[in-house]
């Protein structure tokens, strides 16, 4: 094994592109959990966003108009879970699993005549004069635009909660479906826009891995990154900074354990690749072991079925 | 204005007719599916549905085969509507199903060759132990630190597929197999093998296990305390606290169950239809056992009945590969939708829908 085969520049820069994403994704369902919805289908959705938007960049040659069609097909996926659970009052809970399993037939169907083949992937971006900047130039500064995005993304959602009118109604919606229901807010309206945006989200961040971070399309590709998501949001204690945290911290061990992997680890390849997994598990009982903050950062109504009386 | 009413009582007839509804809504949406992607809807629907029970050529193939399949799926949903019907979410099967596999082929496997008729009694208790012991993971964390078990189960079958990666190529091994990956054929080794019963019915010891735990959670569901606790505590979690019943028990009892139940699942897989700890032995039993579960409305009875159409779309679903060149896939995507109707269906369960306006209150 040979450690100093790992360049420290390219290992964050790899980073960073691993990590967008879980960060993309993560950052949608927390806006979803926000609004007091817990939509299990992320790694449903982020596949199939992952499977079209390499289809549509493949037929068209545009990536970035695989990226946009990925969060259509998000956001229309995501729309058949809300339908379900917030009008026709299903279970939250088994409707997202169905959601996930739905996404999972639907992409390998969609995908297969297109196994094997490349995509264009997104240009890197070349920014005049902090590009070039010696050390920090090519690990920060050289990206392709979805990863400026989805930092912009987290600004704006942080911002929207905490500054504007509209996200106050949608944390309102979250806490107490009734109270919001009561002073005139449209509680159904605002958790199935919330859970579009989720859904947009989930779709981006498949388009990006199929896309870009590995860049081909193979059967059950996402292998559980929307799961990983759904973690973050509750390691994040449903905090937009901290999803960024939580997103590049798994994202670096990803990368860390695929480095030791090429740098000749020989002994359990198999021990490094479940390591996300592991510490997926670890932060979370990390993080519930201190009850008493958890109880009281997650959405009062988180998960539960809203039906208006009157 | 259509308005929803809460039912008092969940409708008996809908929780019966329900089901019906989302396989007919299924079908109808299936074949606008299988035409789109260029195959007769009437033919798929048929070939997946009616072939592989009454077909002059294939049935008597296929028959067999839907006992093979419906046994795991039963066994499997059988545990886990027990933990569901608690709100305890254990949606880890598959990873409890290949931990069972690898547990009891590794305590059978390293008697061999010798010859007993105890081995393979013992391989299913370690089978059901591995399963259990997986299914702890998720169970002891949630009742020491309150870790939510269905991110917790479910990262646990990525790990698991791991050490099944791991073991096939290496301690598991089969020393005489030229280096390929894969344990010794348990299937055809005369002290593990899990032959039908009744030759040529696909009848093996899984699905006489699963016919008998249909029996046996019915049992426990409607004329023992524990199942009265169990769903007392899914349906009312604060009542049940009042009237002592300690959650961590039915915690640690839903999920240690569906975990024994998967594992032995998975034994009988490997020991029988599977024959081999392998790569590719995860074959996705524990995801469809959600479906079966919700599908028989996590009655037991009900369980049965969907494992069984379930074993039907998988097996039928090889013949419309077979015979229509259908990908795959499409049947994964034709069991979700069924799962997605159903949920959406099930409205009319709980609910009265209400025309015209609401008088005011």
């Amino acid at each position: 094994m040979d450690l100093s085969n790992i360049n420290p520049i390219l290992l964050i820069a790899s980073i960073m592109i691993s990590a967008t994403p879980i960060l993309l994704a993560a950052l949608g369902e927390m806006v979803v959990e926000k609004s007091g919805v817990l939509n299990l289908g992320v790694e449903g959705m982020m596949i199939s966003g992952a499977v079209i938007g390499f289809i549509v960049a493949i037929n068209t040659g545009a990536p970035l108009l695989g990226f946009a069609t990925a969060a259509v097909a998000g956001a229309v996926l995501s729309l058949s879970f809300g339908i379900l659970t917030q009008v026709l009052l299903s279970n939250q809970v088994a409707t997202g699993l169905g959601l996930t399993l739905l996404g999972l037939g639907l992409s390998s169907l969609l995908g297969k005549p297109y196994e094997g083949m490349k995509a264009e992937t997104l240009p890197k971006l070349d920014i005049p004069v902090l590009g070039d900047l010696p050390v920090v130039g090519r690990m920060l500064f050289s990206h392709d635009i979805m990863v400026y995005l989805s930092l912009a993304l987290v600004v704006a959602v942080w911002a929207f909660l905490k500054y504007t009118r509209a996200g106050l109604i949608l944390r309102a919606v979250g806490e107490s479906h009734d109270s919001a229901h009561a002073l005139g807010y449209k509680v159904v309206r605002v958790r199935l826009l919330a859970i579009m945006f989720g859904g947009a989200c989930a779709g981006l961040g498949g388009a990006y891995l199929s896309l870009v971070r590995v860049p081909q399309w193979t059967e059950g590709m996402t292998a559980g990154a929307g799961w990983i998501a759904l973690a973050i949001v509750v390691f994040a204690s449903w905090r937009a900074g901290r999803v960024l945290i939580g997103a590049y911290l798994f994202g670096g061990i990803t990368v860390l354990q695929l480095n030791l992997q090429a740098a000749g680890l020989t002994w359990g390849v198999q021990y490094l690749s479940m390591s996300p997994y592991l510490i997926t598990i670890l932060v979370l009982v990390f993080i519930s072991s201190n009850r008493s903050r958890s109880n009281h950062d997650a959405p009062a109504t988180l998960g539960r079925t809203f039906h208006a009386t009157r | 204005m259509i308005r929803l009413e809460k039912r008092p009582q969940p409708s008996k007839t809908w929780t019966v007719a329900t089901p019906i509804l989302a396989v007919v809504l299924t079908m109808i949406f299936g074949g606008i599916m299988f035409g789109l992607i260029g195959t007769s809807p009437v033919e798929a629907i048929r070939t997946i549905f009616w072939d592989p029970l009454f077909h002059p050529q294939f049935a008597n193939f296929s028959r067999p085969q839907l006992l093979v399949k419906a046994g795991p799926l039963i066994l499997i949903a059988i545990g886990l509507s027990i933990g569901f019907r608690a709100g305890i979410w254990n949606i880890g099967a598959e990873g409890q199903y290949i931990m069972g596999a690898i547990v009891g082929a590794a305590a059978g496997l390293a008697l061999y060759p010798m010859e007993s008729a105890l081995i393979l009694p013992l391989m299913i208790v370690a089978g059901a132990l591995g399963g259990w012991a997986w299914a702890m993971i998720p169970g002891l964390l949630k009742v020491k630190f309150g870790t939510n078990e269905i991110l917790v189960s479910l990262m646990l079958v990525y790990v698991a597929e791991n050490i099944l990666a791991s073991v096939s190529s290496g301690v598991l091994r089969n020393p005489e197999g030229m280096g390929f990956p894969g344990s010794r054929n348990l299937a055809q080794w005369s002290s593990s093998q899990n032959l039908d019963l009744i030759p040529g019915t696909g009848m093996h010891l899984g699905v006489l296990s699963a016919f008998i735990a249909v029996i046996l959670a019915y049992v426990l569901l409607t004329r023992h305390i524990q199942g009265f606790n169990i769903r007392l505590s899914g349906q009312a979690p604060r009542a049940a606290k009042f009237a002592g019943v300690a959650p961590a028990r039915i915690i640690l009892f839903c999920l240690g169950m569906a975990g024994a139940l998967a594992g032995m699942a998975g034994l009988f897989e490997v020991t029988g239809p599977a024959g081999q700890v392998s790569i590719d032995f995860g074959s996705g039993y524990g995801f469809t056992a959600i479906i079966v579960a919700f599908l028989g409305r996590l009655h037991p009875v009900g369980i049965l009945l969907a494992g069984l159409l379930m074993a039907l779309t998988y097996i039928g679903g090889e013949l419309a590969q077979l015979m229509l060149g259908v990908p795959g896939a499409s049947i994964q995507l034709f069991q979700g939708m069924l799962l997605f109707f159903l949920l959406g269906v099930d409205v009319l369960t709980n609910y009265r829908v209400r025309f015209g306006a609401g008088e005011v209150a």
